[in-house]
């Protein structure tokens, strides 16, 4: 078990870091669908296929086609002659490092204290079918809601102006 | 090591790579590129505190990573469309070329 977690945990690692580092886009694009898919593998391996399936439906069958197709919109971003970085790359890394630093010290001094249960949950999807349309059915109206508005607002935002001869 | 620490550990490595992504790269779309890693990261400590914490059969940590999976879908798709949209206008994707207010 714990070596398919340290090869998962390198996938989705070395898909994010190809994903911030490549030069070409579309290279990052696909590398970012390897990272969803190790962080989807990962959830299958925390025993929440559900949401191990919901991450591979939306993320890698939605979000990444969605990334390619603002790729190839947005035409002179697929390939840069010119430098990838911003100016400020330096300060924007030290963030970084300085927020991992943080984290990782905050979890590892914490060791004791966090939770560990050795049995893994049985969870049914008609268990979890039945705490949506129960205890959740309100954040579920919700976001169905937020769905339907942001599928218009994105209609509406890319939407070409009226008088727009393009 | 601890197996929720293993997690929490790459969680924490992947929201460092995320937020590097969004700080430091030019085009707008890996900016939202480090942004998703960001929330996945954050969906993934969600998970694993279900799956070690007590109480799993409450459900609540899996909820919330679905239902947070689904409002990050909502903003991926308004985000690459207002990228598509300003890219229409200034002809560039380039955040750092973006520097005026001023339609």
């Amino acid at each position: 078990m714990t070596i398919v977690f340290w090869i998962l945990a390198a996938l989705t690692v070395a898909g994010g870091l190809a994903a911030v580092t490549l030069r070409n886009t579309v290279h990052c694009a696909l590398a970012v669908t390897a990272a969803f898919a190790g962080l989807a593998l990962l959830f299958l391996q925390l025993d929440a296929q559900f949401a191990g399936f919901a991450q591979i439906l939306v993320y890698i069958g939605a979000v990444a086609i969605l990334v390619v197709f603002a790729i190839l919109l947005t035409r002179e971003s697929e390939t840069t002659e010119h430098a990838v970085f911003s100016r400020t790359w330096l300060a924007g890394l030290c963030i970084a490092a300085g927020v991992f630093a943080v984290l990782g010290w905050a979890v590892l001094r914490s060791a004791n204290a966090i939770p560990q249960q050795a049995t893994a949950p049985v969870v049914a999807v008609k268990d979890i079918g039945n705490a949506l349309m129960s205890r959740y059915v309100l954040p579920l109206e919700i976001v169905a809601l937020l769905l339907t508005a942001a599928m218009v607002g994105a209609v509406v935002v890319a939407m070409h102006e009226k008088g727009d001869t393009k | 090591m601890n197996p929720l620490a293993r997690y929490l550990l790459v969680a924490a490595l992947v929201f460092a790579i995320g937020l590097a992504g969004a700080l430091t790269r030019r085009n707008a779309i890996l900016v939202l590129i480090g942004i998703e890693l960001m929330l996945n990261a954050a969906n993934l400590n969600l998970i694993a505190f279900w799956r070690y914490g007590a109480h799993p059969e409450a459900l609540t940590g899996m909820m919330f990573a679905v239902f947070s999976i689904a409002v990050a879908a909502a903003e991926a798709a308004v985000g690459l469309g207002l990228v598509i949209s300003i890219y229409r206008h200034v002809r560039t994707a380039d955040l750092d070329k973006m520097n005026r207010l001023k339609g």
